[in-house]
């Protein structure tokens, strides 16, 4: 186990705690640079992945630090999408503009939504940001000259400063840079008064308060800056499917985002990204089984015979191919994540950690008190 | 000059009266304490004061500026800050961070500089850091500095809320029970620990207490309420000798 030896408060204002971890990181990030080599065929996942953890980021500012509920958040990334189109398609301005100006104008509705979210708390905002929700997906269905309404937008490839990201390589790279953005910028709001009032408001509003902070003006900051995360999110998303229509931004897909940083781990900005990963890589792994699964229960089943072999390729073959199959999987993972991993994969994450570096003294009563729900999973 | 003068403070809350014409007035350098019966209006006055409850009537004057309308958030910007009765600490933050927000009202930075962690946010933060590590050395408190509040025990809970008010700088320090559930040696600490933050931090305290013994350590006066109306004023051995107050605890 690696002990740091603190000599100045300088180092604990550090993003990482020491060298050795920054290393890592750097590790990570050059691994992330190369791996275009390595899996040409997943880029375009991978890239989904990015933008997913920008999504996750922006939920995780607002449900995991802030503790506010948002069941409206594929709204701002409609948003953040469509007005990314609009500004460099009708008004012709440059990319980087738009994505700048799509941002703000996620942020200035997310600024509208939380005015409201200063009187309301738990399941209460949820139903307020979810009636949101459904009122910006219908005026994307209805606003006809600028989204196009049900017959939906072609978006063009990224072209940045005459540089064109069309490329798979080139778009993964421009998601990493973002959500890489993202992670600093949000990882300094942390460390700053900001991001421990958000924590402040979370965990007590009453002493939040009585410690000065402002209550309303703090929350629709983080709806703010939450918003504006996701309306950059929409621009890259939107090169990414290159095709936007009224129904992509459903509750569904907003619930997807809480699904993603409840699994990831509420309250840390890992959980954000390894939720996205999660939530970006389900579909590619079970439509990866559905091809696979049926021969190798096949092949296991032959044991028994050829007719049981046979059987069992049939049924599952059936079973894999069920249209429900990928909904009803996310719903089982997040019922088991919350009765038996609350911290989620970054909780599961720090205990694997945790068994190597203390190995063989590791003791899993370690983490049994901080099983605890949060006060903001508990819905006042 | 007066440090807090609560004047004519009265509170209702549907049909019931719950703080009824209390005056007061704090002076610099006190251990001011409100006693009462259950339900006499103690933690209410508090809450006034900390202006999370609007009075009905009365006026509330802080330094000769009037606060009875000033926002909740407000207050401890003017030199109060408060602890609760049943501890409202950032249970998922560890000690430090807890300290380090009593210090949001001396937080000076914009948000597009926190944005970037700009050198002067560093240097802020650097600042706050070396307040919040002076509280941490007063109330002796680093064995628990990065642990995080809820694997803390009670008594140490209680301390470290202490703690937090005292790193927003505080001229009055509003202590709501500060002995309720600790043991009998930790409220004997409690009582060194007031009568320190009162001697050496020239902080002057206002609070609510049950705990006789303490009462009588640290007050300089006492304030018993009962329905909430006063019913006895002076140091702790006159109220408890004044026969209202006997009568409120005992009946009769």
């Amino acid at each position: 186990m690696r002990f740091v030896f603190k000599t100045s408060y300088a180092q604990d204002l550090g993003l990482f705690r020491d060298s050795v971890q920054r290393n890592w990181y750097v590790a990570l990030l050059a691994g992330l640079l190369v791996l275009p080599n390595l899996v040409p065929e997943y880029l375009v996942d991978i890239s989904l992945v990015f933008i997913y953890g920008l999504c996750g980021l922006s939920v995780m500012v607002l449900a995991g630090y802030t503790g506010l509920i948002s069941l409206g958040h594929a709204a701002f990334l409609g948003i953040g999408a469509y007005a990314h189109v609009y500004f460099i398609h009708d008004l012709g301005l440059p990319w980087a503009v738009s994505v700048a100006l799509a941002a703000a104008t996620a942020a200035a509705a997310g600024v509208l939504v939380g005015l409201p979210a200063l009187r309301m708390t738990g399941v209460y905002l949820a139903i307020a940001t979810l009636a949101f929700a459904l009122i910006i997906q219908e005026v994307f269905t209805r606003w006809d000259h600028v989204t196009g309404g049900l017959k939906g937008r072609p978006v063009d490839k990224a072209v940045i400063f005459g540089v064109s990201f069309a490329g798979d390589v080139a778009f993964y790279l421009l998601c990493l840079g973002f959500l890489a953005g993202g992670l600093w910028l949000t990882a300094n709001l942390l460390r700053s008064p900001t991001g421990r009032a958000w924590v402040a408001i979370r965990d007590s509003e009453i002493a939040a308060q009585s410690m000065g902070v402002n209550l309303g003006a703090y929350k629709t900051l983080a709806f703010a800056y939450s918003a504006g995360l996701m309306g950059v999110a929409g621009a890259l998303f939107a090169h990414k499917i290159g095709f936007l229509a009224p129904d992509i931004f459903s509750v569904l897909f907003s619930i997807q985002f809480l699904l993603m940083v409840v699994v990831g781990g509420l309250g840390s900005l890992h959980g954000a990204v390894f939720g996205a990963a999660f939530v970006a890589m389900l579909p590619v792994l079970i439509s990866q089984a559905r091809d696979s699964v049926p021969a190798w229960v096949g092949a296991m089943a032959a044991v028994f015979g050829s007719s049981a072999s046979e059987s069992a390729l049939l049924a599952t073959g059936r079973f894999v191919k069920q249209p429900g199959l990928e909904p009803g999987l996310f719903g089982l993972i997040l019922v088991l994540f919350i009765l038996f991993e609350p911290l989620g994969i970054f909780g599961r994450w720090m205990k694997i950690k945790l068994y190597f570096s203390m190995f063989p003294l590791y003791k899993r009563a370690t983490f049994r008190r901080q099983k605890a729900y949060m006060r903001s999973e508990r819905l006042r | 000059m007066t440090l807090l003068e609560v004047d004519g403070l009265a509170v209702n809350f549907g049909g019931i009266r719950a703080v009824d014409g209390v005056s007061f007035a704090v002076e610099p350098g006190q251990v001011f304490t409100i006693i009462g019966p259950n339900g006499a209006g103690k933690t209410t006055i508090f809450n006034l004061v900390s202006r999370i409850y609007d009075p009905t009537q009365g006026r509330l004057i802080f330094c000769d500026e009037d606060i009875t309308r000033v926002p909740p958030h407000e207050i401890g910007r003017r030199g109060i800050a408060r602890t609760f009765q049943n501890i409202e600490l950032f249970e998922h933050a560890t000690v430090l961070q807890n300290l380090l927000l009593g210090r949001h009202v001396h937080a000076r930075s914009r948000f597009v500089e926190e944005l970037f962690f700009v050198r002067r946010v560093r240097e802020q933060e650097l600042e706050h850091r070396e307040a919040v590590e002076q509280v941490i050395d007063f109330l002796d408190l680093p064995a628990y500095r990065d642990s995080l509040v809820l694997n803390l025990p009670y008594g140490v809970r209680k301390v470290v809320e202490m703690a937090r008010a005292l790193c927003t700088r505080p001229k009055l320090l509003l202590l709501d029970e500060p002995s309720s559930g600790l043991s009998v040696e930790e409220t004997e600490d409690m009582a060194f620990w007031i009568q320190d933050i009162r001697t050496l931090l020239g902080v002057t305290v206002l609070m609510v207490e049950h705990d006789m013994s303490l009462v009588s350590a640290v007050s300089d006066q006492v304030l018993a309420l009962n329905y909430g109306r006063p019913i006895a004023m002076g140091t702790a051995r006159e109220v408890q000798e004044h026969p209202d107050v006997i009568k409120a605890y005992l009946g009769g």
